[in-house]
């Protein structure tokens, strides 16, 4: 009869433990990142705008190409154009957000693309090690030398204007220091003993790389890689008001920016809301990698 | 330290030549021949070939870098299509103007994020460091060249204080540190200071925290030394690191003033690029991408070299 209370503690000690282990590890990340007023705010932001680019052509807007020579830079407020018109009498508000189509892409694309290849690189050049390495991490070098500001430039001119060449040329500025950080993480999970296990059972070096490294350097790349969205818009926007990315009549925020420059005299309001818009997006995606760094740091 | 010094160098050697590489590359990935700026639409076979073989460029490409780079180590490289003067003459002239804006930006980017830093740092999670790091967060992620539009609208449109575009009475070849030329100056540097402003804020807030909260600083206070004293250690410990991001963000405004020089029409080396690309100067475009990228190329070195000189922990052996 003594060792009845026992039992019961143990059944107790049983029943409770899977209501206190439940959470994984992103569902920790999911509710502390829901927690912060900040991210969600810009998360939401972030959604409105990506959801009216989407939705664009069923908001009942004015046709964003179509002008009018007597209705040019009209002031924000007019009736019928609540933000105005620009130099050839097109709609601002229909411009604005039609130009979150092509500004998103110009701008997100490359960072996906390179986060994609220098990711490989990096799980590739940080597990291979030696030779391998030597030869991946020395080209990322050469890069490392450039301005990234020059660098995009520099491709972007040589290969002509165009949105392809664009989103080809931040790629190419982003790859490397993508494939920096994958390449550190990754020589820091190698020598751990859950690789060194799975290779004396006999997995292969791919096997070992997808299962094993990916998932266990995927956030860090990944919270870095949101990090870069930001500085990809002002690029990428960039690039446009210079004249190397999209070109006219396309409606893009870079691109608008700079048409209407001639404009600043004469309604400078207007000319600078696309602006406005490249700031937004920049902003917010900044804020929500600084939450999201903050929330994937458990030791906080 | 000087075996470290030396070692240092020896490693810049091949950065370079790769750097020369692609910037040399960069003409060929160019779509088209590269003559078609200067070769008129109805030319012949005949001068076309001709011009080619003027230009170097009927050679195979490796013995085109070859004697590119010989060119360019004598400081030759090429003419200017467009102008038909020397490349380099063109770029120096108008990197000395990218520097000046450059030189003013940094003084008042560095000392802004400097203060802001520290100060962020001192009063950690509290009103005054929220302020701080929203001022640095702006800084990161403003589209500068739409600041500079902003700064024009309020600042010459509007009040007509400042001039909106060029370097001031003379243009480019003219530079003075007097109000007739430095009036000028104000808007792009304002402009051009915001992102190291961000970025030194957000890397001095980050290392005066982690410093403040060592066990050092606690036995410094526990001994009695006063706050001026802790400060000092503070500064010493950020300095190495601090000085490392500064240098970084000085070789990216002197690198990445494109933008910014197109917007005020300064007549720099960003300015020089953006006509280069539109006229397809191409001995223009890859001399100035090479100059820019070589002066990044040896200002990461000195930082190096600078860090290494005032901070102990760096290994040297």
């Amino acid at each position: 009869m003594s060792d009845f209370p026992l039992h019961a503690t143990a059944d107790a000690a049983l029943q409770a433990a899977p209501a206190t282990k439940a959470r994984g590890y992103w569902a920790t990340v999911g509710r502390r990142i829901m927690r912060d007023k900040v991210s969600v705010a810009c998360a939401l932001v972030l959604l409105l705008i990506f959801l009216s680019a989407v939705l664009a052509p069923w908001l009942g807007l004015e046709d964003p190409y179509k002008g009018s020579m007597v209705r040019r830079l009209r002031h924000i407020g007019t009736a019928g154009y609540p933000l105005g018109t620009d130099e050839l009498g097109r709609d601002m508000l229909a411009r604005l957000i039609y130009g979150g189509r092509l500004s998103l892409v110009i701008g997100i694309l490359p960072v996906i693309l390179a986060f994609c290849i220098g990711t490989s690189l990096g799980i590739i050049a940080g597990y291979v090690g030696g030779k391998l390495n030597t030869a991946i991490m020395r080209t990322v070098d050469v890069f490392y030398a450039f301005p990234s500001v020059l660098l995009a430039i520099a491709i972007s001119g040589a290969l002509g204007a165009g949105i392809l060449n664009s989103i080809v040329s931040l790629t190419v500025v982003f790859v490397p220091q993508i494939t920096r950080v994958a390449e550190s993480v990754t020589t820091g999970v190698r020598n751990m003993d859950f690789v060194e296990a799975a290779r004396a059972s006999g997995a292969g070096p791919f096997t070992i790389m997808r299962v094993h490294i990916l998932g266990n350097v995927l956030g860090a790349i990944f919270v870095y890689a949101t990090s870069l969205i930001s500085v990809s818009m002002i690029l990428a926007a960039g690039l446009s008001f210079l004249g190397l990315g999209t070109k006219p009549p396309e409606p893009e925020w870079g691109l608008m920016l700079n048409t209407l420059r001639t404009a600043i005299y004469v309604n400078p309001w207007v000319a600078a809301l696309p602006g406005a818009m490249i700031f937004a997006v920049s902003i917010c995606f900044n804020l929500l990698s600084d939450g999201l760094r903050s929330a994937m740091d458990i030791r906080n | 330290m000087l075996t470290y010094i030396a070692r240092r160098i020896v490693y810049v050697v091949p950065i370079v030549i790769s750097v020369a590489l692609v910037c040399f590359l960069l003409v060929h990935i160019t779509p088209g021949d590269p003559l078609v700026a200067v070769l008129p639409a109805d030319a012949s076979q005949e001068l076309a070939a001709q011009l080619r073989a003027a230009y170097g460029f009927d050679r195979p490409l490796p013995v085109q870098f070859g004697l590119w780079l010989l060119r360019a180590l004598h400081g030759d490289l090429g003419n200017s299509i467009a102008t038909g003067r020397p490349v380099l003459a063109e770029v120096m002239r108008a990197v000395g103007n990218t520097v000046t804006l450059a030189i003013a930006a940094a003084i008042i980017g560095f000392t802004m994020g400097i203060l802001l830093g520290l100060i962020a740092g001192y009063f950690r999670e509290t009103w005054i460091d929220k302020v701080a790091t929203s001022f640095a967060i702006a800084g990161v992620s403003v589209p500068h060249y739409w600041l500079g539009m902003l700064l024009v609208i309020i600042f010459s449109v509007q009040l007509n204080w400042l001039p909106a575009v060029g370097a001031g009475p003379g243009g480019s070849n003219s530079w003075a540190w007097d109000w007739a030329h430095l009036k000028y100056l104000v808007l792009p540097a304002i402009t051009t200071s915001v992102i190291p402003m961000g970025i030194v804020t957000r890397t001095v807030r980050a290392l005066t925290g982690d410093i403040l909260s060592q066990d050092f600083v606690e036995a410094l206070r526990a001994k009695g030394l006063h706050e001026r004293g802790v400060f000092r250690h503070v500064v010493k410990n950020a300095a190495p690191t601090a000085l490392a991001v500064m240098g970084l963000q000085l070789g990216y405004m002197l690198g990445g003033s494109i933008l910014i020089e197109t917007v005020f029409s300064w007549p720099g080396s960003g300015f020089l690029l953006n006509s280069a690309i539109f006229q397809r100067d191409l001995p223009l475009l890859q001399g100035t991408i090479l100059i820019l990228a070589l002066f990044f190329v040896f200002l990461n070195l000195l930082v190096d070299i600078a860090q290494a000189a005032i901070d102990p922990r760096i290994k040297r052996g």
